[in-house]
């Protein structure tokens, strides 16, 4: 297994305790790597951390086979995308002026519209479906639609690799869906290695090669959905008392709540999952 | 929308033109809207020459420009007229990108330098030097020498500076976030407010009087030397603003996705912001605070231009076209003399109500 991009002793903070702790992970080239974890685990340090949106205070991310702060910032985009958890766009900006903002990397001063960047953000359209939407303002667009186009200007970075902090927040179930079958296509059509934060543990089982589960700021347990996900951990990590079912179609694991010391609500909450 | 029609309005938008190894993507409407402001803004400065106690036909405006004409209208175009002129468009010039620049920054329409306080701490640097450097008055012989010889433009630059240095710090928490830099922007402009007015209760009657000419923006008796440091700001710092456009245009998707496109944050917003108070600063201590340019010409300018955000050159063309049309209104119009920061004030006022009033209301709507 090839690993492009990882965390070595990786220990980031705000000032006061460490969100993440003493964390080493390899991120499997070509696969699709989703990291769950209940609120406040650190899954997101940890990706902006990947990401070098935040230094550690000790330990080093790797990105093909170099310390990351050894990188010129416009060289790593060219290599490693991110949307972050909640990207913002000025009012009136239109679906095509925001996919073309991918080429920045890509772009020079004298160079600022190539026949390239043309090519690479009309195929980023036509893979995310957003080419009839190209000349429709951002602030019109339904959660979908949007989403779609962000991972679209993800897409037109032209990396291999991608970072995804919760790309299904804020979107209803059947967007959210949407939005993870076009990740799995990105990761099986051209070949992307994506790295993703989930909430929703079924799609998780659903869409991952790679689970990582973190709970305080350290890795607990990984490996394919199948293996990662069995009533212990949900109980020790999540403090969810549930019953892994198996998908009848897929063999993949479903989480069925049973109850929940902390929130007996859950129980409706989660199963509507099912349904994807 | 046939594909046709579609394609068309995109045209209009913008268009690719390549050229060997270059490339670019040429706003086509912005463009457009750039090119008739130039016009409207050659045809203000004729009637700006023209106009006036002495009436002059345009033929002999022009023939006099380009070098004819007979001794008389030489003097009142080129001694009298010429150098106010010029000093009208470029202060325009250097505010209106000024402003484009801040409000991009600051994701913002609220952050121009006006709103910001750094118009306040220009003024601040130049009536202290009016007002501290008076011999036998307040502070008589506090500022005298180098200070005094340097005088109000270097003392209005200086002043706008330290604002903005402070505005900067008191702004920082893990970066800069454009609603935090307004909200501490207005409370610095306030202080300083109190700052000026604090100094012309302390100033002798003659020099609060000068003092307080000059607050209100005015554009009477502006000679070449009122000229020669704007034109030099904007040699330098309109090329250094147009490199930084597209690094601008990453900053507007939020500090992360700027980052993870690979812009250097901190140092696009630091460039960002010393041009525009280098552009506001200059510009100030040329005619005094021109209320409101900076704030109102780039939102026309963007509602013209359609993008999303306030385009560069058109708010430069259109910040010249105010306040040469200012300085026409209240040279021509009014019958009697008033400062031309009244007129943009008068224009400005208004719009800064109804963008509160709008803001306020997607809030709470």
């Amino acid at each position: 297994m090839t690993s492009r991009l990882s965390a070595r002793g990786l220990t980031v903070g705000y000032g006061g305790d460490p969100v993440v702790h003493d964390l080493t992970v390899d991120i499997p080239d070509g696969q699709v790597t989703t990291i769950v974890g209940p609120n406040g685990c650190g899954k997101s340090t940890l990706v902006r951390t990947l990401a070098r949106l935040m230094s550690p205070t000790s330990g080093q991310v790797v990105l093909d086979g170099a310390p990351i702060t050894s990188l010129g910032t416009r060289d790593i985009a060219t290599r490693l995308s991110l949307l972050p958890q909640s990207p913002i766009a000025p009012e009136g900006l239109l679906v095509r002026d925001l996919i073309g903002r991918g080429r920045h990397p890509h772009q020079r001063w004298f160079a600022q519209w190539s026949q390239q960047d043309e090519e690479v953000v009309v195929a980023a359209m036509a893979m995310t479906d957003t080419s009839d939407l190209r000349d429709r303002p951002l602030d019109q667009l339904s959660g979908g639609q949007r989403q779609r186009a962000w991972i679209a200007m993800t897409l037109a970075q032209d990396t291999d690799l991608m970072l995804l902090d919760e790309p299904t927040t804020y979107l209803d179930l059947a967007h959210q869906v949407e939005v993870l079958d076009l990740v799995c296509r990105l990761n099986r059509e051209r070949s992307r290695t994506v790295v993703m934060v989930l909430h929703d543990l079924n799609l998780a089982a659903r869409y991952s090669d790679l689970v990582v589960v973190m709970h305080d700021g350290r890795i607990v347990t990984q490996g394919p959905p199948t293996d990662v996900f069995t009533a212990e951990m949900l109980s020790d990590v999540f403090g969810l008392e549930a019953e892994i079912l198996s998908d009848p179609r897929t063999g993949l694991p479903i989480v069925v709540p049973v109850s929940s010391s902390a929130n007996p609500a859950s129980t409706v909450i989660s199963t509507t999952a099912l349904a994807g | 929308m046939t594909l046709l029609q579609e394609q068309r309005s995109q045209r209009l938008l913008s268009t690719p033109l390549r050229v060997g190894p270059t490339s670019w993507l040429v706003p086509v409407r912005a463009g457009l809207v750039t090119a008739m402001s130039v016009g409207l803004l050659a045809i203000l400065v004729v009637l700006d020459l023209a106009l006036g106690d002495f009436e002059m036909p345009v033929g002999t405006v022009i023939s006099t420009l380009f070098g004819g004409g007979d001794p008389a209208s030489e003097f009142i175009i080129h001694e009298l007229r010429l150098p106010q002129t010029t000093v009208a468009m470029l202060t325009g010039t250097a505010l209106g990108l000024a402003g484009a620049l801040t409000q991009t920054f600051a994701r913002n329409p609220l952050a121009s330098p006006d709103i910001l306080g750094i118009t306040e701490g220009a003024a601040v640097g130049a009536v202290s030097v009016i007002v501290l450097s008076g011999a036998g008055g307040f502070g008589g012989g506090l500022v005298s020498g180098t200070l005094q010889s340097l005088g109000v433009p270097v003392a209005a630059f200086l002043g706008g500076l330290l604002t903005a240095t402070a505005l900067y710090i008191l702004s920082w928490r893990h970066g800069i976030d454009g609603q935090r830099l307004v909200l501490i922007g207005i409370g610095l402009g306030a202080t300083l407010t109190a700052v000026v007015s604090w100094l012309l209760v302390k100033a002798r009657i003659q020099d609060a009087a000068s003092a307080q000419v000059w607050l209100t923006g005015s554009l009477n008796a502006r000679g070449w030397d009122h000229a020669k440091p704007v034109l030099l700001a904007l040699v330098v710092l309109v090329p250094l603003s147009l490199l930084l456009v597209r690094h601008l245009n990453a900053l507007q998707l939020g500090d992360d996705s700027a980052r993870g496109l690979g812009t250097r944050l901190q140092t696009t917003q630091l460039l960002t912001l010393v041009a525009a108070v280098g552009l506001t600063s200059v510009a100030v201590s040329a005619v005094g605070p021109l209320e409101f340019v900076a704030f109102v010409v780039p939102q026309v300018a963007l509602r013209l231009t359609g993008g999303s955000r306030p385009p560069l050159l058109a708010s430069m063309t259109l910040g010249a076209c105010l306040v040469v049309g200012a300085d026409l209104v209240t040279r021509v119009v009014i019958p009697f003399a008033i400062p031309a920061g009244l007129v943009t004030a008068a224009i400005g006022a208004p719009y800064l109500i109804w963008l509160l009033l709008r803001t306020n209301r997607k809030v709470t709507a």
